[in-house]
């Protein structure tokens, strides 16, 4: 498996031969602020394309075809469009929580994004707490909601942001439960280390029923915890108008849009990485001719499609179910998800204790 | 091991908050010089029903997750007491198992007693 390190570490040595250590590491830290700016942006005009293209084909239509060919171009379009769009300023609004509120989103989705490696030494924060750093920020994203609803001034922004904040906090339990369960099984918390102990077989399989009904549940809370699918309620455009990000216009709407499409990444990246073994490619044991074959295809490669798989998956959630009401969902979390996330928590102890594994 | 020995992770989490500053900031900028500023009295008022609306929007709101969110902070503070344990799992056997055991069936007991008592159910 190649080594992205080298590559960092050449560039480190290079920097370091002409430059104080002090200027290399501020260069290097400039460098990597860059790096993760140009894959935010990247990934997010490609998920707004993936959505809009998987949408039109799962209403058997075309999508956009006018701009570029199939479409291609469309998300510039959209974005210099967004850009030369007014930010209306109104009244009434506390100007500071309602500027502030796009920074807490966006800043908390960038640092998600730097957590998730890519392939063998294509980590930027690497904490051996790794995925509880990931949970810890992403509930900072629950503020700005809350935030955004909260000093717009409007009924309507208020009552998305209040469902908001009661969905993300509830589903947020099921997914933390979800991810001990796997951290159960491999004893470690650092995502490098837990990618590495997928080596042989992902954890899906490796950690056979336990491990198949944690992926379902991780999959569920993640459709809810991005306010996606039959979930969307904070912002049902049937009673709410738009709901917490109603008063938004222009890029500052866009804000939210984009850290939507984000976080629907990170989800779907975070379970390529648990479950499905993030940059290790698919190997079936017995085939080796297979398995060499497959150990051709570069790391990154792997955990993209996975995590690209996985946004499909909750895409196709959302164009297929209707959305459901508000009693209904948390009494689902409360009554159904949590309880067996707990009880899929006590198995998979169990399995462990007991070496019911492979 | 992070993407370099020089960095500490500390130093790249820094990093990355002020990408994310920066590009909130840079877009916002980019924004104001090409967008079109007007103002009028009505574009400035909330966006609800098309009447005026009435009274403060900043208030006291009876939501019914307020239970919810009392229970979540009992969850997730369990949530926060089970990481180090999930670590050390494998090496503590049956007995950190019947350990983890007792704690957990506390709390299913306080979430039984809650939907027992209607917390659960939407008022």
């Amino acid at each position: 498996m190649f080594d992205f390190s080298i590559v960092t570490n050449w560039v480190n040595d290079l920097l370091m031969g002409f430059l104080p250590s002090w200027a290399a590491v501020l260069v290097e830290c400039v460098i990597i602020g860059v790096c993760v700016l140009l894959a935010y942006t990247v990934l997010a005009l490609f998920y707004i394309l993936y959505e809009r293209k998987l949408c039109a084909w799962f209403q058997c239509r075309l999508g956009p075809m006018r701009v570029g060919p199939w479409g291609l171009l469309q998300v510039f379009a959209d974005m210099f469009k967004i850009l030369i769009k007014e930010l209306i300023s109104l009244k009434g609004t506390d100007r500071f929580l309602f500027k502030l509120a796009p920074y807490i989103i966006i800043t908390s989705s960038v640092v998600m994004l730097a957590c998730l490696p890519w392939g063998n030494g294509l980590q930027i924060i690497d904490y051996n707490i790794g995925i509880f750093f990931i949970l810890a920020v992403s509930s900072v994203g629950v503020l700005g909601i809350l935030l955004a609803g909260w000093a717009s001034n409007n009924k309507y922004t208020l009552i998305g942001a209040m469902r908001s904040g009661a969905q993300m906090i509830s589903y947020e339990i099921s997914l933390g439960l979800a991810l001990i369960s796997i951290v159960v099984f491999a004893g470690t918390m650092n995502i490098t280390d837990l990618v590495a102990e997928q080596q042989s077989a992902w954890f899906l399989f490796r950690g056979h029923i336990p491990a198949i009904i944690a992926f379902l549940i991780y999959i569920v809370a993640a459709t809810a915890e991005t306010n996606r699918g039959p979930f969307d309620l904070p912002e049902a455009e049937h009673e709410l108008v738009a709901g917490y990000h109603t008063e938004y216009s222009g890029i500052h709407f866009g804000f939210f849009y984009l850290a939507e499409y984000l976080n629907l990444f990170i989800v779907s990246g975070i379970a390529s990485l648990m479950f499905l073994g993030g940059w290790m490619p698919f190997h079936v044991p017995g085939w080796d001719g297979f398995n060499e074959i497959m150990n051709y295809i570069p790391g990154p490669v792997w955990f993209l499609a996975k995590a690209f798989f996985i946004s499909f998956v909750i895409i196709w959630f959302k164009w297929t179910f209707p959305r459901v009401r508000i009693d209904q969902m948390l009494a689902f979390e409360w009554k159904y998800l949590m309880p067996l996330s707990l009880l899929n928590l006590v198995l998979m102890a169990v399995c462990v204790a007991l070496g019911w594994h492979f | 091991m992070n993407l370099l020995m020089e960095i500490s992770n500390g130093e790249l989490a820094i990093t990355a908050t002020l990408t994310g500053i920066t590009l909130v900031f840079a877009a916002l900028l980019i924004a104001r010089l090409i967008s079109p500023k007007s103002y009028s009295v009505k574009k400035s008022e909330p966006y609800e029903c098309g009447i005026p609306t009435r009274g403060e929007s900043m208030i006291q709101f009876k939501a019914g997750y307020y239970i919810f969110a009392i229970l979540f902070l009992i969850f997730d503070v369990e949530t926060v007491f089970l990481y180090p344990w999930a670590v050390v799992t494998r090496g503590l056997g049956v007995q950190g198992l019947l350990c983890i055991a007792i704690f957990m069936f506390i709390l299913i007991l306080g979430l039984a007693y809650a939907w027992r008592k209607g917390a659960l159910q939407w008022k």
